[in-house]
């Protein structure tokens, strides 16, 4: 599904990725954990294609050479990220984005697009699993929509686009207990045997929920540590601190108190 | 007599029309007008009103004075091309002369008028004396020159109570056959109390012809009338387009104006409201989308000079290639006049690093009962909501065309005439690659 091999990133001459491998079978679930600023979001932002990075290494993604796709080629690809901060766009209906996102996508996949009463109730469907109502559909998207209601969002963005590897970016952050509930019952609810999954996290809390198959530690730009999902409980109890140890010299200042 | 040596450029050879039975009060105000451009010449960047809007590619073509309805290869399909029929009252004129062939006037409610300013000015124009007879130069240079020239247009009269249903097209196409010409259209429209109209100007004409149109637009609405105006202005790049629209609006009267700019190589557009009575509301949005070497320069000046009068301003550019758009908004609230709500907004979004926008918001306010706030923001396109799109399968382009839609979107809406809406939107989705029609929810 997806293979990582010593990817460096740098923007302004500053390396932020430093050699990451990683790899993700169809249908796994693999969290990446690290402190602030140890470069998950980077990974995240290569993965889709953000512009403004110096990239080498490679990225396979389904056979295919990822990282020579423009971002739009790679969500036709399959590929999608929930943002950490999803993008306000005051103008544009949430429903109409959504429709002409997923038209899009079948338009580049050779698929017949869907019309608006086709789409209506298929994002009626969707959007239960995320106990959002259609008022939402009929707001600009994520225009003064709270955090929670942002999250959701994305979420639902996901059950409609149907990616092979989602990317979830600190889905976690700024939610309350309630919230994070629903957002992660409806991730719970997308898993399935061809979809993978990276949930980039900084919080244990979140993999209470989304139970993964493997973590990974990614400290300044690498990942350090990998294990299954008991290395997240350990992580809780220890912090990062710990896992810098055995990395030690080159990883002096990261880290998060707890 | 002609305009004395400080008119800059070719225009000091002008003369004023004079029709050897035109009254006195006219002959002596067309040339008391031309008069003031010699004696004061052309606005240059000095004049605060003009300073960011250059005249000198206007000043040095050697324009001639259209003067009969030329506009040999005009046709049915080239008017209704550029102004869909809306079905009602139409009036077409063409290089500034109007055309019977391709004009309409059916549906106007029995005492209604309307008909045109060369008709009045044959059959009995002193009912225009106050519309002509004012001090030279209390307005500027390109007025005079109208006040000076000006043979036709549309004369529209609404008495007490008149409904019009259906919108009044004014229609002004030009085709001047590789002859460098300056129309000098003039409309006056006078709505009675509680009368009730919707008027529609466009303004177009024949690609690659050189001209100039000097538009003035002149209303005047009584107690509690109420009168939605539109124009498209969408004159040929080789055009140059100076419109000055002038409003005086009596107590409780109500008055939009919703402007599309799109065309021109020069374009001003200037709005002067004056609310003389209790409790007047006046509306005026304008949407302008420059490119390449194209200026749109929206000047406005709204006086507050009665109690309790509502204002409001919404004028949105989208600027493109080496465009240039002027935003230049006065807001004058007179002493006295309490209960003034008045605001003004101005919103700009360049696609281009070589665009530029100069933006003015201006509130002039001697009373202190007052609600007035204005605003001014200048902006790129926001490459991050890009990116989301993109991430969301949206090709580039269709993503900017869509966060270019979604900008003017407001605009669009505030549209009530369909047929006109739906050519802003077509207007939208071939400059900038949108599928607009299907935008609004």
């Amino acid at each position: 599904m997806l293979k990582i091999e010593e990817l460096h990133a740098s923007i302004e001459d500053k390396e932020i990725l430093r050699g990451v491998n990683l790899q993700l079978k169809p249908g796994e679930v693999h969290a990446i954990m690290g402190p602030n600023g140890s470069g998950k979001s980077t990974l995240a932002s290569v993965l889709i294609g953000r512009e403004g990075y110096q990239v080498s290494g490679s990225v396979t993604y389904e056979g295919q050479d990822l990282l020579t796709l423009s971002p739009e080629e790679r969500a036709a690809a399959g590929v999608f990220l929930a943002f950490q901060h999803p993008v306000e766009i005051p103008g544009v209906g949430n429903m109409y984005f959504m429709r002409t996102a997923l038209n899009s996508l079948r338009r580049q996949r050779g698929e017949e697009e869907l019309d608006p009463v086709d789409f209506l109730a298929l994002a009626q469907e969707k959007m239960k699993l995320v106990e959002m109502d259609q008022t939402f559909m009929n707001r600009s998207v994520n225009e003064g929509f709270s955090g929670g209601e942002k999250k959701r969002n994305e979420i639902l963005q996901m059950a409609i686009l149907e990616p092979k590897l989602a990317i979830l970016d600190e889905t976690d952050s700024g939610l309350d207990i309630d919230a994070l509930r629903v957002v992660a019952s409806g991730v719970n609810a997308l898993r399935s045997e061809g979809r993978s999954m990276l949930v980039i996290t900084h919080h244990q809390r979140l993999l209470d929920y989304i139970v993964p198959d493997q973590v990974h530690v990614m400290t300044a730009g690498r990942i350090v540590r990998s294990g299954g999902k008991d290395l997240a409980v350990e992580l809780e109890a220890h912090g990062y601190t710990g896992t810098q140890e055995a990395d030690a010299g080159r990883l002096s200042t990261a880290g998060i108190s707890r | 007599m002609t305009v004395l040596s400080a008119a800059s450029g070719v225009l000091a050879g002008f003369e004023p029309r004079l029709g050897a039975r035109d009254p006195a009060w006219l002959a002596e105000a067309r040339v008391a007008a031309l008069q003031w451009v010699g004696e004061h010449g052309f606005p240059t960047h000095k004049d605060e009103d003009w300073k960011y809007t250059g005249l000198a590619p206007i000043l040095a073509v050697p324009f001639d004075a259209a003067t009969v309805a030329s506009g040999i290869r005009v046709t049915a399909e080239m008017i209704d091309e550029a102004a869909v029929d809306l079905g009602g009252p139409r009036l077409v004129f063409v290089n500034g002369h109007f055309s019977s062939e391709f004009s309409r006037v059916t549906g106007v409610p029995a005492g209604a008028v309307v008909t045109t300013l060369a008709a009045v000015l044959a059959a009995g124009p002193d009912r225009l004396e106050p519309f002509f007879a004012h001090a030279p130069g209390v307005r500027h240079a390109f007025a005079a020159f109208n006040d000076a020239l000006a043979e036709d247009g549309a004369f529209i009269h609404l008495p007490s109570g008149t409904i019009v249903d259906e919108p009044i097209q004014l229609v002004y196409f030009s085709d001047t056959g590789g002859v460098p010409l300056i129309f000098s259209p003039r409309s006056v429209i006078i709505a009675d109390s509680h009368s009730r109209a919707t008027i529609v100007e466009t303004y177009a004409g024949v690609d690659s012809d050189v001209y100039c149109t000097n538009a003035v637009t002149e209303l005047l609405l009584a107690e509690d009338a109420h009168i939605e105006h539109y124009k498209v202005q969408n004159e040929p790049t080789s055009a140059f387009h100076v419109a000055l629209l002038s409003v005086r609006q009596g107590r409780g009267s109500r008055f939009s104006s919703r402007s599309i700019m799109l065309g021109a190589s020069i374009a001003r557009h200037e709005v002067r409201v004056q609310l003389d009575g209790v409790g007047a509301e006046v509306s005026l949005d304008g949407v302008y989308l420059p490119q390449g070497d194209q200026l749109h320069d929206n000047t406005i000046f709204v006086d507050h000079a009665a109690t309790d009068c509502t204002s409001h301003q919404l004028y949105k550019g989208v600027l493109d290639g080496r465009a240039h758009g002027v935003f230049n908004g006065h807001i004058m609230v007179r002493h006295g006049a309490d209960g003034t709500d008045a605001n003004q907004k101005n919103k700009n979004l360049l696609l281009s690093d070589r665009a530029e926008v100069d933006t003015r918001p201006r509130l002039e306010i001697y009373t202190d009962d007052v609600k007035c706030t204005h605003g001014a923001a200048v902006g790129q396109m926001d490459e991050e909501a890009l990116l989301y799109l993109q991430t969301r399968a949206i090709p580039l382009e269709a993503a900017r065309g869509l966060l270019i839609y979604a900008f003017v979107h407001e605009m669009v809406d505030r549209i009530e005439l369909d047929p006109l809406r739906a050519q802003l939107e077509r207007v939208v989705a071939t400059r900038f690659g949108s599928d607009a029609t299907v935008v609004a929810p």
